[in-house]
């Protein structure tokens, strides 16, 4: 039915001032973004951030305001979601409950009248380890196997570019950590452009290449995941991906290479190249990982900063390593994760402590201090109406 | 199944729903129907309600006026029969009400764990639809006749005076009525206790609430919608219905209802602005009765 | 209510007793349905195949023809009503549109309005159209009322389909017309099924309506009303008998394939 040629690899995705407005609120504004052919991106965000319309509009079933979707460059705004060379493994599978597991994956092939859709759709089975349960419904398979089922019926299709929308949600955890690689390996496999909606920050960062984090309907930072950790650029992401200590001064010094804030009394040194404003009120973090506590005030010299006395107020043991919450008045409270190399903590609660950290590990941010910013968690009642807009 | 008219009244949509062409094309044909044959009737009636006999015309034969004075004629000539409409329909939903709530409790929450047995008590219930509406009330005509078995046996043991008759009489059409709507007011019923979340019972004992509170303060306000939708489906064919009342049937000609007026002034008399005028009233006040039971209770979206 | 000793039965106890005071009269109509009556049906006289076997002699078949104006009506009312009733459900679950108020009030109004208004409208309406009273009207009153309770029955089924399943179907290349006939029809269906039956039971039992509406066309309940008066032949019975096994056979072989389908789904 459909002559339209499917790319053997992936394809380039551009996605061109993409707005979409639905009634009373903006989804997406202006956003720009490319996918490069063959990649495996992840969109990363917070339910109501924006990802699933920014997937939804690539699929072809919601129309941006204004904006141009381009695939391998050709312009497919206007084109409808049958018509265009992407498929989706949706959140739900949405399998057809009336349908063989066999019969679901043919789908596709049959409606563009694909030469032997039978074999074709066997070999996708055989590729997920299904085909033994081919002549089964949906219902009868377990959630990791319908998930395997709705990826076999999109990449048989070899589209140019693979929507997962929050494909491992429903799994329980281990069986997510097993088909995170899975699918990874698929993709090499395939060599198709997968592009990956997630809020689960370490599923992104497991999975692809790079990572574009939303937040309220744009993109606040792209990158490759270890990029993206070890010197985010704004508040959201700090906190949104992984877990950040942040501090909010002036800065009251500078050298060629590094600034010094006042942070309510406390000198805070960080790197010029690591930080994305130079002067007036800056927020500043560092990762909990890369904190060291100290049972007495340590003499570290210039190449670090230090924090103290506090006080620990909690401990939690989680076998890996242990977290620290520790209270410094004036302050308040930092986080601070030790990995445990010798046994048990090595302070406990209520102990007198300082917390250090190298001055090459801290980070400066964008964002304009404001009390609302240093809580990243957007957890307002619009916010949530959005999300479940988003997710209905 | 055929009962599932009145178990799907509430289901909560969560689609977004789209504006498009296509709408309007799904719409047509069946508003335009419903528009031509259900809304211009009424209309129709209305005008006919207010038609004056034609001057030395046959019977049947009306020319279209104002007439309002049809209004207080049919009313001054059939109050009783209006008033015994509504009077009918009233008890005989209470008592369907009565009957249906235990028996839908019964299959809606004893039986839930058993769902074959819960399957075949739901087909008993509609199965009365199966056989001829009006086989089935004759059936009780002559199952409660004054020489039937049940009166003669009623007569024997003095629970019923020797001379009396059941037949005929207000509570026989009362009973008619009753049975012939129960599975109106069983099916929405046993919906709305089919979904009752078991735990709130279970966390109301917890509360210190006794078997009967549990049941005043929350099964039966968790049920109203279903209380609703199975009086209202009740009472309205009840309070228009003229088998039961027919003297052929269940009652005798002191128990006619409106329903009986408006048939032999329509179809015998030929009467034809009285049966409008009396049925422009029965809607009116059945009307009236949606509308404040509707906004008392809630439920908005009875559809 | 468990302390007490029969607190426990009472409840199936008064249900065996309900069930069978619902059941009462339709034993009595299938009974009668072998009486060796002569004209009127009224006393036991004796148990006889004949009626059944004579059904379409008795009184010229006058009840066998009364009997199939009812089932073509029933039939072609219930496709129009089907028809028209799950277009207007799949509108108002699927799409946005104006007046959606107005039209939800268009499909409550015939549920909430008595019969024989109903009828005395449409009645009045064909009279002062000059419309003559035939098959034609009856079909044309008995959709009517359908419509709305084919509406309620379609849309809780059209409301429990995942609009991802839809969205699959676009994704993989199905256009609209393909997506509808191939996923979301047959997972309609059931209720569409649901939604015929209904109809036709309603047409085919309804007699207050169609008794305003039919001139001198008989139909099955018509002509129960009217030899009410005279005695009802044993005839009658046999045939609302028949309908009655039909239907009750039917639903109970639909209710237990989908038990045993069920069971069979859960074993794997």
């Amino acid at each position: 039915m459909f002559t339209r040629q499917f790319a053997d690899g992936g394809a380039d995705l551009e996605l061109q001032g993409i707005s979409k407005r639905f009634l009373g609120f903006t989804a997406i504004e202006e956003l720009d973004l490319v996918v490069p052919a063959g990649s495996f991106f992840a969109l990363l965000g917070p339910s109501g951030c924006g990802k699933t319309t920014t997937l939804r509009l690539v699929a072809g079933l919601e129309e941006p305001t204004s904006g141009r979707v381009l695939i391998g460059g050709k312009d497919i705004t206007s084109t409808k979601a049958y018509q265009r060379p992407v498929n989706t493994v949706f959140q739900s599978y949405a399998l057809f409950p009336h349908m063989s597991v066999l019969q679901n994956v043919e789908f596709g092939l049959r409606r563009r009248s694909v030469p032997d859709p039978l074999a074709k759709a066997r070999e996708a089975l055989r590729l997920v380890e299904l085909e033994q349960l081919a002549e089964r419904k949906p219902q009868q398979l377990s959630g990791g196997q319908q998930q395997r089922v709705a990826l076999a019926r999109a990449i048989v299709n070899r589209p140019a570019l693979l929507l997962l929308d929050e494909p491992l949600g429903a799994l329980d955890l281990k069986l997510r950590r097993q088909m995170q690689l899975e699918l990874k390996s698929i993709q090499l496999d395939v060599g198709l452009t997968f592009l990956h909606v997630t809020h689960d920050q370490e599923e992104a960062m497991v999975m692809a290449d790079t990572v574009a984090v939303m937040n309220k309907g744009r993109i606040e930072q792209m990158g490759a995941p270890n990029e993206l950790y070890e010197l985010p650029r704004t508040v959201f992401v700090a906190n949104f991906l992984g877990q950040s200590n942040l501090f909010t001064g002036p800065v009251v010094s500078s050298t060629d290479t590094a600034l010094t804030l006042d942070v309510q009394g406390f000198r805070i040194t960080v790197p010029i190249s690591r930080t994305q404003r130079q002067r007036g009120e800056i927020t500043v973090g560092v990762r909990p990982e890369k904190l060291s506590l100290h049972t007495e005030a340590p003499d570290l010299g210039s190449d670090s900063n230090t924090l103290g006395e506090g006080r620990i107020v909690d401990v939690s043991f989680s076998g890996v390593s242990t977290q620290y919450l520790v209270n410094i008045p004036a302050l308040g409270n930092l986080l601070v994760f030790a990995q445990n190399l010798g046994f048990g903590p090595v302070a406990g609660v209520g102990a007198e402590v300082w917390v250090s950290w190298q001055v090459g590990h801290g980070f400066g941010l964008a964002d304009d201090p404001s009390p609302a910013a240093r809580f990243a968690a957007d957890d307002s009642t619009a916010a949530i109406a959005i999300a479940e807009l988003e997710e209905s | 199944m055929a009962f599932a008219a009145f178990t799907a009244a509430d289901v909560v949509v969560r689609t977004p729903r789209k504006k498009s062409p296509v709408a309007l094309l799904l719409l047509l044909p069946g508003v335009l129907y419903l528009v031509l044959f259900f809304l211009a009737p009424l209309v129709s009636l209305f005008f006919t309600a207010l038609q004056v006999p034609h001057l030395d015309g046959d019977i049947g034969q009306y020319d279209y006026g104002f007439n309002w004075a049809n209004y207080t004629d049919v009313i001054r000539m059939y109050l009783p029969h209006i008033l015994r409409s509504f009077g009918y329909a009233i008890i005989a939903t209470v008592i369907a009400l009565l009957f249906s709530y235990p028996l839908a409790y019964l299959i809606g929450v004893k039986a839930r764990s058993r769902p074959m047995l819960q399957g075949l008590m739901l087909v008993l219930v509609i199965a009365p639809f199966f056989i001829s509406f009006l086989l089935r009330t004759l059936a009780w005509k002559q199952i409660l006749a004054d020489e039937s078995l049940i009166i003669t046996s009623l007569k024997a043991l003095s629970l019923l005076a020797p001379d009396a008759h059941f037949t005929g009489t207000p509570a026989a059409v009362i009973f008619g009525l009753a049975y012939n709507f129960i599975p109106f007011m069983t099916l929405p019923l046993y919906t709305s206790l089919e979904r009752l979340d078991l735990r709130y019972l279970e966390a109301g004992s917890d509360l210190y609430a006794n078997p009967f509170t549990v049941f005043r303060k929350i099964t039966v306000p968790l049920s109203m919608p279903g209380i609703i939708a199975g009086t209202l489906l009740t009472f309205i064919p009840a309070a228009g219905d003229y088998v039961n009342a027919s003297k052929d049937f269940l009652g005798a000609p002191d128990t006619q209802m409106i329903g009986n007026v408006i048939e032999t002034n329509f179809l015998v008399l030929q009467n034809y602005p009285a049966a409008a005028a009396l049925s422009i009233i029965l809607m009116a006040v059945i009307l009236i009765i949606v509308g404040v039971y509707v906004k008392r209770l809630g439920t908005e979206d009875l559809l | 209510m468990s302390r007490f000793g029969f607190g426990k039965w009472l409840l199936p106890v008064y249900g065996i007793i309900a069930f069978t005071f619902l059941l009462i009269p339709i034993a009595y109509t299938i009974v009668f349905s072998f009486n060796d009556s002569v004209k009127s049906n009224i006393s036991w006289r004796g148990f006889t195949f004949d009626k059944w076997l004579t059904v379409c002699q008795v009184e010229n078949g006058s009840v066998c023809e009364a009997f199939g104006n009812s089932v073509i009506i029933g039939i072609i009312a219930t496709v129009l009503a089907t028809t028209l009733g799950t277009m207007i459900a799949i509108a108002l679950v699927r799409y946005r549109f104006g007046a959606r108020g107005a039209v939800s009030l268009l499909l409550f109004l015939p549920m909430a309005t008595p019969e024989v208004v109903l009828g005395a409208g449409l009645a009045s309406q064909f009279l002062a159209a000059g419309v003559p009273k035939d098959m034609t009207t009856i079909i044309i009153a008995h959709t009517m009322f359908c419509i709305s309770f084919v509406v309620v029955t379609v849309k809780a089924r059209v409301a429990s389909i995942d609009p991802t399943l839809e969205e699959a179907g676009r994704d993989l290349y199905g256009s609209p017309l393909q997506v509808f006939w191939r996923i979301t029809f047959p997972l309609l269906f059931p209720g569409i099924l649901a939604a015929a039956l209904l109809s036709f039971a309603l047409s085919f039992d309804d007699f207050i309506i169609t008794n305003f509406n039919s001139g001198s066309v008989q139909t099955f309940p018509k002509y129960v009303y009217i030899s009410a008066a005279r005695g009802i032949p044993a005839a009658a019975n046999v045939i609302a008998s028949a309908v009655f096994l039909f239907a009750i056979i039917f639903v109970l072989v639909v209710q237990f394939s989908r038990a045993a389908r069920a069971k069979a789904l859960a074993k794997h």
